[in-house]
């Protein structure tokens, strides 16, 4: 078996090194992809422009203004003289958010009434926009909660606050979005290269007809599709590790998990992957056809469905129930547990099963169909 | 071990409703050079590659070196070579490449490899040419270079289907040397082709036509047995209208045109002279010659295929 796979391998590996469309999907798209999605895609929710309407221009109107700025995640564009100059700048996305504070605002503080303090909010992006009025109301909270203590003082009680809590997060304690995006990037560069190299790679034989040759050869379908998938896995592996290293040294992201663990995670999520590809490839008969039916098959449940950047949770309930096609969903689940969280095994063994099952049953049917559309 | 290199009997495939390949039997001695002829889906390409174990055929059985093809396909596949009828070998590796990937998944080795690239580049004229890759080679050297890579492991057998075509006249005279290089060697070879001139150079030929077997024989005797009467060659002028002329009357038996002349088939080589004088002369056209003509295979096969059109209408 094993002197029978080596030249099979050694030509692909030299097909690979020549064939410039398959050098690209391996090499350029992962490279691409970490610096776009790492860089650009940023879910951190900072610098909100601010806009702030002071009907009032108190000292303690303005005191309660500025907290916002120096909690450090609003950024204070200008001072506005009316309430239609805020409408005009949110329809120009000139700010993110408004905030109209009132005539009566110290006055009403003073005789002890509540202040209704208005804050307008861009809700294009919903995620963000809920982000904002988080932020909103912990500064609003505090700032009250400042004025509170103050009135107490004043009538001699001492300074109690009844509960207080320290937010300790953990696995990502800088909620960088870079820490959760990167383990789903390296499914999804992974997800991308594996599915459309090997598809290509094989449909490629099927349609310059090399595979008659093979086919009178002493060489089985089984032997040259492991013959095929092996250095596919070999360089999906590579990439995959590049993009480790990359993800370390750009954004900080560290592994703190077992590398072992996520070796074996990763081939298992290869050869998903890699199974995937080879069915697209029994279905297909050009390579033209198979890079679309592979790219769309592997790129968008991946970018979609398997929680890379959107939650499944938040997903309607048959959405969730179809997110469960893609493997990659599952992947991310080990990654982000043992590059995030350092877990051992045990946290994610489910998916582990599930992977299993998913690439025995897709390498059973499609080198079942294989051995049929070549036979 | 009998002198039949291949012995098919009774060969059926069926894809649905169509039958490509209809009960067709036939035997091929060792060592010979068996020419299978037929039109383009005639069921060549078929038969050849249920006979190499491709293909699972719907009845009848064939043996080839001795071995059944749907028992035991793999045994087959290790006798012999196949040379398909599109270029397959890989047009991205270089020449040398191909013949060690070829040369490896045969299980030779190493020192056979090498003994074997010396004969390939020799017989395919590829010297200096070895790191050259193989897509920027044209037609005729391709072509030398897949039946080395289809015979690189010696085998006794070797199909070659359609190997010539798309080759030019100097390159396909080359290619049929290397043919009779390799049957004298006591390879079998089973050529298909559409180049009847080719079929001259086979010790046996069968024609097929819709998926069955419509004549077989040497050269020779196809000659002999379906041509018995007389062709004349007729260099005349207006040869069509020649032809409408003579087609019209009761003694003659076949007309048809092959390029400048006119071949006419009578039951009387004399007789025969001096009536086609006569319709000419009457018509006004003239001839250079009217000379007795050795029956091609051409003749034999469009007499043949002339036979089983009638007998369908």
């Amino acid at each position: 078996m094993i002197r029978s796979l080596k030249p099979i391998i050694i030509k692909e590996f030299r097909q690979i090194r020549r064939d410039k469309r398959v050098l690209a999907i391996l090499t350029l798209v992962p490279a691409l992809l970490l610096l776009l999605n790492g860089y650009a895609l940023n879910l951190d929710v900072q610098h909100i422009k601010m806009a702030v309407y002071d009907e009032e221009k108190s000292a303690s109107s303005r005191e309660f203004a500025n907290s916002f700025v120096t909690s450090g995640y609003f950024d204070y564009v200008r001072m506005l003289s009316s309430s239609e100059e805020a409408t005009a700048l949110l329809d120009d996305a000139q700010i993110k958010c408004a905030l109209i504070i009132p005539r009566e605002f110290s006055h009403k503080l003073l005789s002890n009434e509540p202040v209704d303090v208005q804050v307008l909010v861009d809700g294009m992006d919903a995620n963000s926009a809920t982000t904002i009025v988080g932020y909103v109301r912990v500064v609003t909270l505090q700032y009250s909660q400042k004025i509170v203590q103050k009135t107490l003082a004043k009538i001699g009680r001492s300074n109690y606050i009844p509960i207080q809590f320290e937010a300790r997060i953990w696995y990502n304690p800088e909620l960088k979005s870079a820490k959760f995006l990167v383990p789903g990037l390296i499914g999804f560069i992974l997800a991308i290269t594996a599915v459309i190299a090997t598809s290509l790679s094989i449909v490629k034989e099927k349609e310059r007809n090399t595979i008659e040759q093979i086919n009178v050869s002493p060489i089985t379908p089984v032997q040259l599709i492991v013959g095929k998938m092996i250095p596919y896995a070999l360089i999906s592996l590579v990439a995959a590790t590049l993009v480790l290293v990359a993800a370390y040294f750009l954004f900080d992201v560290a592994i703190k998990g077992s590398f072992f663990l996520l070796f074996c995670a990763t081939l298992l999520f290869v050869l998903a992957a890699l199974s995937m590809g080879l069915f697209v490839s029994t279905i297909s008969d050009s390579q033209q056809v198979a890079f679309q039916l592979a790219s769309l098959v592997s790129m968008l449940p991946t970018m979609i469905l398997s929680g890379f950047m959107f939650p499944i949770r938040s997903m309607p309930v048959w959405l969730q129930v179809l997110s469960n096609i893609t493997p990659a969903k599952f992947y991310l689940i080990i990654l982000r547990s043992i590059i995030l969280k350092g877990v051992g095994l045990a946290a994610f063994w489910p998916q582990v099963e599930y992977l299993l099952l998913f690439t025995t049953f897709m390498l059973s049917v499609s080198s079942r169909r294989f051995k049929k559309t070549i036979g | 071990m009998t002198d039949k290199a291949i012995e098919v009997e009774n060969l059926t495939k069926r894809f649905g409703d169509f039958t490509a390949v209809d009960s067709v039997s036939f035997e091929v001695k060792r060592g010979e050079i068996f020419g299978f002829l037929g039109a383009n889906g005639a069921g060549k390409s078929t038969t050849i590659r249920m006979l190499c174990g491709l293909l699972q055929s719907t009845g009848g059985t064939a043996r080839v070196g001795g071995f059944d093809v749907n028992a035991e396909p793999d045994k087959v596949k290790a006798t012999i070579g196949y040379m398909s009828q599109r270029f397959s070998l890989y047009e991205d590796l270089t020449v040398v490449e191909n013949i060690n990937f070829y040369g490896r998944v045969y299980g030779l080795s190493s020192t056979a490899i090498e003994a074997r690239k010396k004969w390939v580049l020799e017989i395919a004229n590829l010297n200096g040419r070895e790191n050259s890759i193989t897509g920027t080679l044209s037609g005729g050297w391709k072509q030398r270079l897949a039946l080395g890579c289809a015979v690189l492991h010696e085998p006794r057998i070797v199909f070659l289907d359609e190997p010539t075509s798309g080759v030019d006249p100097v390159m396909r005279r080359k290619f049929w040397e290397l043919i009779n290089d390799l049957s004298s060697q006591g390879v079998t070879v089973l050529v298909t082709t559409h180049f009847l001139e080719e079929a001259e150079y086979c010790n046996d030929i069968i024609l097929i036509n819709a998926g069955k077997i419509i004549a077989g024989g040497s050269p020779k005797e196809l000659k002999q047995n379906y041509i018995k009467t007389p062709i004349l060659e007729v260099q005349c002028s207006k040869v069509i209208e020649a032809m409408s002329l003579i087609e019209k009357e009761p003694w003659a038996l076949e007309t048809s045109v092959f390029g400048i002349f006119l071949h006419v088939s009578v039951p009387d080589e004399q007789q025969g002279r001096s009536q086609i004088e006569a319709v000419l002369r009457s018509n006004g056209i003239s001839w250079n010659k009217i000379e007795r003509r050795t029956p091609s295979l051409e003749d034999v096969f469009l007499y043949l295929l002339d036979q089983e059109a009638k007998k369908a209408a």
